[in-house]
């Protein structure tokens, strides 16, 4: 059944920062770059961030891993009049394009008229993901997960990917394929922070820091703040830009993926999976869509082989079947054609986390937005859908569909 | 890749807590004793222990001693000590719990060679002394 909420609202404003290698966003405050990346972002869309009365969060308000976002402190320091809606999702990255879905819910309740949903990210050596889980207080919970040295999110997939390799025969060559066909959408894109193209040599050179995972499976640890302002479909034709219509967007996840890589607990086939297959089946349910129907999908790369498994999960290849779809080259984008290679969708034709920049999945809305826009730097031409993903983490995950207006 | 033998993790770097629903597990490993957590009604199994069956919504738990053999269920092969970043091979996997169906442990290995891990590989209990006076069951091949 078609989503009640279906074409109502649209983001209509993008912002970030400057992306900085992890800590190098310093002596820049977490607040002044949420802050530049909301002004900017009301800039685009052509409004005043005076008018921003909603908050729609993720990541439990997270500003990073450590520290918080508090829409008082936002108020104050931008100077908003009033605010009438603030809520967040909760858990991590997961949560990410469900926030819009949180930004829609307060608009179509009528509680506010312009959100904003945000990250800013600031890894300074006290913050770093990579090692939070193993830098964490232990705690009745994690006391039976962290003793066995699982302490960064890498060692946590790479459990999972040994189980995907084990049942499926999945390929160390297909990782590569996904490290490498998403750098090669660096070269023109000035913000991103590895732009080089990657060799077959450097590749298999990258010390494997949790086999079967190697560093560049891995993605960028960077500073930096993003914002997107989503908005009601009337105010949206006022804004400067062509509206990213939210076509659909669901968070959640079901019972065997849980707490997931927290708990290792999930049984196959969920648990060489990305947690996913609930939210895209219901984004598919809502609209009326399938994978194949998609001219682009921005998929959350926090590890390459998460990649190989969403594209699994939301149907654009069997259970399984990941590697060799991989291997085909469906996931490459190719200007010369209009974007698609081989009868794929294109994947982070930004260069996704992995690439360009990591901002705990932000920069993947962003490039759906401009891609149903039309003003993608890497454009799939005539794009009408955009799939954007949240990361594999415990539930809730998310997924949203943009479409062009 | 070839790595070398996998070592456990040192025991005095790692330190657990527990609340009242985990202890009967840290307890009965003190005693070098392997239990999961399973409902006292229905009998299905969940670990961590956590309050309430998922199956069934019963409060009552039994603790029963296990077999203390498990399988290898995924494995991941680490090279360096996370406390310090010395070079350190260790193999953290996940097993499924002989005699509790549905259960897994988190836990190290020893006993072989990194590289000679694989899933499905048959494992024993293998008590290692952690902080604070309690006992970490981790794994030996079998």
């Amino acid at each position: 059944m078609a989503w009640s909420h279906q074409d109502k609202t649209a983001i209509v404003g993008i912002g970030a920062t400057d992306y900085y290698v992890r800590g190098k966003s310093w002596p820049r405050t977490i607040n002044d770059m949420a802050a530049e990346a909301i002004m900017n972002a009301c800039a685009d869309a052509g409004i005043s961030h005076k008018q921003i009365d909603g908050f729609a969060y993720y990541s439990t308000a997270g500003a990073g891993y450590l520290d918080k976002f508090d829409t008082a402190s936002l108020m104050e320091t931008l100077g908003m009049p009033h605010i009438s809606y603030s809520a967040t999702l909760t858990s991590g990255g997961g949560g990410c394009p469900g926030a819009i879905g949180l930004a829609t819910a307060g608009l179509m309740n009528e509680d506010c008229t312009y959100t904003v949903t945000l990250m800013a990210l600031q890894q300074l050596p006290q913050h770093r993901l990579g090692v939070v889980f193993g830098a964490s207080a232990p705690n009745p919970e994690n006391s039976f997960l962290q003793p066995s040295g699982l302490v960064g999110p890498g060692h946590l997939m790479s459990m999972l990917t040994r189980r995907h390799m084990h049942l499926y025969g999945t390929k160390p060559e297909a990782l590569k394929e996904i490290v490498q066909a998403t750098r090669a959408n660096t070269h023109n894109r000035p913000k991103a922070v590895r732009r080089n193209p990657l060799s077959d040599e450097e590749y298999w050179g990258s010390p494997m820091l949790a086999d079967p995972l190697r560093r560049l499976d891995f993605c960028l640890e960077t500073d930096g703040a993003v914002a997107v302002i989503t908005t009601t479909m009337d105010r949206a034709k006022d804004c400067r830009h062509k509206p990213a219509v939210v076509h659909a967007c669901a968070h959640g996840g079901q019972r065997e993926w849980g707490r997931a890589f927290a708990w290792m607990g999930m049984p196959d086939p969920h648990f060489a999976s990305s947690g996913h297959k609930f939210t895209a089946d219901r984004v598919w349910a809502q609209s009326g869509l399938k994978a194949q129907d998609m001219d682009v999908a921005l998929i959350y790369d926090h590890f390459s082989p998460m990649v190989l498994m969403q594209l699994e999960d939301y149907g654009f290849c069997e259970k399984g079947e990941g590697s060799d779809y991989v291997l085909s080259g469906k996931i490459r984008y190719d200007a010369a054609t209009g974007g698609k290679v081989n009868g794929g969708v294109p994947v982070n034709t930004h260069g996704g986390n992995l690439n360009e920049a990591y901002i705990i999945g932000m920069t993947h809305i962003v490039e759906g937005v401009e891609q149903v826009r039309g003003t993608a730097i890497n454009q799939v031409k005539d794009a009408e859908f955009a799939l954007v993903s949240g990361g594999p983490a415990s539930l809730p995950v998310s997924s949203l569909i943009l479409r062009r207006a | 890749m070839s790595y070398g033998p996998a070592r456990a993790l040192p025991g005095d770097q790692i330190k657990i807590t527990t609340n009242p629903d985990t202890e009967p597990f840290w307890e009965a490993a003190k005693e070098h004793k392997l239990t999961a957590c399973q409902c006292g009604d229905c009998g299905k199994f969940r670990m961590p222990p956590t309050p309430v069956c998922p199956e069934c919504g019963s409060r009552k738990k039994d603790w029963p001693a296990l077999p203390g053999t498990a399988t290898v269920f995924s494995y991941v092969v680490c090279n360096k000590n996370p406390k310090n970043g010395e070079d350190y091979i260790y193999v953290p996997i996940v097993v499924d719990l002989d005699g509790a169906p549905g259960a897994r442990l988190n836990a190290n290995v020893s006993g072989c060679n990194a590289e000679d891990v694989t899933i499905g590989m048959k494992v024993t209990v293998d008590w290692t002394p952690i902080q604070d006076g309690w006992v970490l069951p981790n794994f030996k091949k079998a």
